[in-house]
């Protein structure tokens, strides 16, 4: 039955209360372990349209007419339009459209960052429309932008409200502490950098606004575009069946949804909106850089008294102040904590989500301080870690839903105790160590999401939802839960989504939230379809329901009777049975998050200040696994983003002017398959017992957020070297190897001044 | 009017000068499974051979193909190693995949046992930013099944 419910929305650790419209949760979980097929490996259903290039994706979409367009970014981090004339540029040979601040609400006359949109063309190809711009007559007066986030800081140049948090006492716990340690720890803006660029192709069906774009959410376009062109929302219809990568930065319609929704608009032709590799890396999002000054205290037997820190995320010229602090007050048992959180406004691009937005940067931190006050208490970094393990959430005082931290830490066990091993492969030049890191996140999911199921007379299922599979696999694991639950060979599932007008209301594929949230209605709309085939199997075969159950593919009775389920579904004849199912709501008071731990073996010439990371072993509590193929794809690559993260991605702009430096792949350093360590992968595999019908949580973000932490904990436990700042260049290394020898020598001249 | 050999299959088409090999497989002959995701060579989604050699198509003019026999994924469809990739869990989005294969065809046709580090010798011009890349290492192993 419908219920509306007054809850709490968690998307990213960003909490909303709204109304819900809920159904219950009536079916018991599976007993944990493996299934037939659910918890069993299972190749992607789309794997060999995309290996074979068959796939069509938003940049391959091309329908007849259909025009390109380019658009006109400011090249200045701060300036006004004087004058601006698109007379030549429209004029042009093959241009068909021409844009500016007055016909679409995107371009801006007072550009805030570099990349901004200001105006934008419309052609019979995509070199007519970039030579057109060049003929956009236009005059800035330049201004100086603000980009360094201190000074924001201290003029409240904000994007959001600065956020205050202390629980306890911090003072009284700094008293108590046997040992303080400070810092301040770095992170660098990195970009997304999704291989398929942002872009979109808009046209006008009637009086329908047609979208195809690349996204991580299609309602969210479909809302966002309506709202800001006051249309009905049923008049927007979204399109993504095959998407090339989000990360976080496709969850919104973007500038260029709008921009070829206005160009479509003034020329009657469908047009493709799409940005350039530069583009992308000026303008499309990014993970902000941040400053983080933290004190950490604990008593001799390690218990943490006091935990503090200062961030400053430089967000950009609009954005949001992601929860750098979350770690800080989540994954610890202390009593004493403060945070205190700035959104710096900067005359920067915009930040975007990125892949567990907040917590990969304040882990970095957090877990780094740890080992120092572990180095400094002379404690196992492991066992300091058990010792403050939190048995409750002590932000909001509730008890978790699952947590199987420890379960977690026993099964690092022997990769930690590879380390003496390891530090013994060290050499002269090659110094080896081994690190780790803890990681808290969220990653429950929640309704609304509703999903149907068709079943035809040939006993076929199709899955039909509007979700979007953004390349984590969703689409496989829907088709999984529906056939463990209908007791059909997976092979006989297919799932139809993508599309905002041929399916129900969807999440968005961002937050690790689309298999907690899609999974367990997927598995309701099954068991309603499973119910009306028994229904009709017990009156064609004149028995009761509940001696019949539907097994790899057979209608079966409890004595012993099986018929095909074709024979069944086939009295049907061109009708079809409808299964729907929706997503209950979360556990009434208690808190969902996800739990791990990663250790990691590194090798560094201390000469050239080169790192290696040999060996990263990662454990995961993320509920119920699903697909533990697809599962470890996703810790494998979250492991080799949080890879380049650490050692070699970094977004430069020009200090003075606030340019981005690195716009091309050959600038930005990416990881490549020679940089891939050796990569151990395993899960609790517990089912949350009281998290929905399946138990299962999300995976996609956990596994990049304890990674940098870890190497760079590897890197002190190799060579005694203090790493505070991110990417770990070879600058970097040497700069820490040679403040640890600084130290070790001023050690030994007390030492020696004592004796 | 220019002829290009694709697949095994000849093209006669109107190319404007400058046209790179890629908009003329995308654009002209409607071959999109050749992506292109930098546009300048640096990433690798848009490999295809000539001869049997891998080059990036979003930087060779098509012009200059001459004679040479294009092959692109779509004249790869049945080649094992499709399937290697698939069972192997070696593709995320899959925007990069038609590239990572076509690289990898051309490695096993020379190296049809190819150790690790040749594998990732030769393919470390392939980004791929769900990094999937201990999947293909596993594939191309293991590409004869």
């Amino acid at each position: 039955m419908a219920r509306l419910i007054r809850t709490e929305k968690e998307v990213e650790g960003r909490y909303s209360e709204q109304w819900i419209v809920v159904e219950e949760d009536v079916l018991e979980q599976w007993p944990a372990g493996p299934r037939g097929i659910v918890g069993r490996p299972a190749r992607r259903l789309d794997g060999l349209e995309r290996a074979r290039g068959q796939a069509v994706y938003t940049a391959d979409f091309s329908p007849p007419g259909m025009l390109h367009s380019a658009v006109l970014r400011s090249p200045h981090a701060r300036a006004r339009v004087k004058n601006l004339d698109l007379t030549r540029a429209r004029t042009a040979a093959g241009v068909r459209g021409a844009i500016g601040p007055e016909d679409c609400h995107v371009l801006v006359r007072e550009p805030s960052f570099q990349g901004a949109p200001v105006a934008a063309v419309a052609a019979d190809s995509a070199e007519r429309a970039k030579e057109a711009l060049e003929l956009v007559e236009i005059e800035w007066e330049v201004l100086e932008p603000l980009l360094d986030p201190d000074e924001a800081v201290r003029r409240e140049s904000f994007v959001d409200e600065p956020r205050y948090y202390t629980r306890g006492d911090i003072d009284r716990g700094l008293a108590e502490a046997d040992v303080v340690v400070e810092g301040e720890y770095r992170t660098q803006t990195v970009l997304h950098n999704a291989m398929e660029t942002h872009q979109s192709v808009c046209r006008w069906e009637g009086d329908t606004l047609e979208i195809y774009t690349s996204t991580q959410y299609i309602w969210g376009v479909r809302d966002e575009v309506a709202d800001a062109l006051a249309l009905p929302r049923d008049k927007v219809r979204v399109v993504c069946n095959f998407m090339g990568g989000g990360f976080g930065a496709k969850n919104s319609p973007g500038d260029y949804t709008f921009i070829a929704v206005a160009l479509a608009g003034q020329t009657g032709a469908p047009v493709h909106c799409a940005l350039s590799r530069r583009e992308e890396n000026v303008a499309s999002g990014n993970r902000n850089s941040t400053i983080q000054r933290l004190v950490a205290g604990a008593r001799a037997d390690g218990t943490l008294t006091a935990l503090s820190g200062e961030y400053v995320n430089a967000i950009g010229w609009y954005g949001f102040s992601g929860p750098t602090y979350g770690p800080m007050e989540m994954l610890y048992d202390c009593e004493n904590v403060r945070t205190t959180s700035y959104g710096a406004k900067l005359n920067s691009p915009p930040n975007a989500a990125f892949r567990a937005p907040g917590f990969v940067e304040g882990t970095f931190g957090l877990e780094c301080i740890l080992d120092e006050l572990a180095a400094k208490l002379d404690l196992d970094p492991l066992e300091l870690r058990r010792r403050n393990h939190a048995d409750h959430d002590l932000v909001e005082g509730r008890p978790f839903s699952s947590k199987n931290l420890l379960d977690c830490y026993e099964m690092a066990e022997p990769h930690w105790e590879r380390r003496e091993a390891v530090r013994a492969r060290s050499d002269d030049v090659w110094k080896r160590g081994v690190g780790l890191a803890s990681q808290v996140w969220y990653g429950g999911g929640g309704p609304p999401s509703y999903a149907w199921i068709r079943v035809g007379s040939d006993g076929r299922a199709a899955v039909v939802t509007a979700m979007q599979d953004i390349g984590t696999g969703t689409r496989t694991v829907m088709a999984q839960i529906a056939a463990e639950e209908l007791g059909v060979p997976l092979s006989h599932v297919r799932v139809e989504l993508g599309d905002s007008a041929r399916g129900p209301f969807a999440t968005l594929s961002a937050g690790s939230s689309t298999t907690p949230s899609m999974g367990p209605a997927v598995r309701a709309a099954a068991a309603d379809a499973k119910r009306q085939i028994i229904e009709i199997a017990a009156q064609r075969y004149e028995l009761e329901e509940r001696v019949l159950d539907i097994k790899d593919g057979e209608v079966i009775s409890a004595d012993g009777g099986s018929w095909p389920l074709e024979e069944v579904t086939g009295l049907l004849g061109d009708a079809q049975i409808l299964g729907k199912g929706a997503r209950g709501p979360n556990p009434t008071g208690m808190r969902v998050l996800t739990f791990g731990i990663q250790v990691a073996e590194v090798a560094i010439d201390i000469e050239t200040g080169e790192v290696r990371v040999e060996r990263i072993a990662a454990i995961h509590d993320v509920g119920r696994i699903i697909n533990p193929l697809g599962a470890q794809s996703q810790v494998e690559g979250g492991i080799i983003q949080g890879l380049g993260h650490t050692l070699s991605e970094e977004r430069l702009l020009d200090p003075q002017t606030g340019a981005t430096l690195t716009q091309t792949l050959d600038s930005y350093k990416l990881p490549t398959i020679a940089d891939v360590p050796e990569i151990v992968c395993e899960f609790v595999d517990k089912p949350d017992e009281h998290l929905t019908n399946l138990g299962s949580k999300g995976l996609g973000e956990p596994p990049i957020i304890p990674t940098a932490a870890a190497i760079a904990n590897a890197i002190r436990d190799a060579t005694g070297a203090e790493i505070h700042s991110l990417p770990i260049t070879r600058e970097e290394m040497l700069r820490a190897l040679r403040e640890a020898e600084e130290r070790r020598r001023a050690r030994e001249q007390v030492g020696a001044a004592q004796a | 009017m220019i002829e290009l050999s694709v697949n095994g299959q000849s093209h006669e088409l109107e190319a404007p000068v400058g046209r790179t090999l890629a908009e003329a497989l995308r654009l002209d002959l409607g071959l999109t499974g050749t992506k292109v995701a930098c546009g300048e060579g640096h990433c690798g989604a848009c490999t295809v051979q000539l001869d049997g050699v891998p080059i990036l198509s979003c930087i060779t003019l098509v012009h200059t193909v001459g004679r040479r026999q294009v092959t692109t994924i779509e004249g790869l469809a049945e080649h094992p190693l499709v399937d290697a990739f698939v069972r192997a869990d070696a593709l995320q989005c899959g925007f990069c995949t038609p590239g990572q294969i076509v690289s990898a065809a051309a490695l096993v046709e020379t190296r049809p046992e190819p150790t690790s580090d040749e594998i990732r010798h030769a393919m470390s011009g392939n980004l791929c930013r769900c990094g999937t890349y201990p999947r293909i290492e596993e594939a191309v192993l293991s590409w004869q099944g």
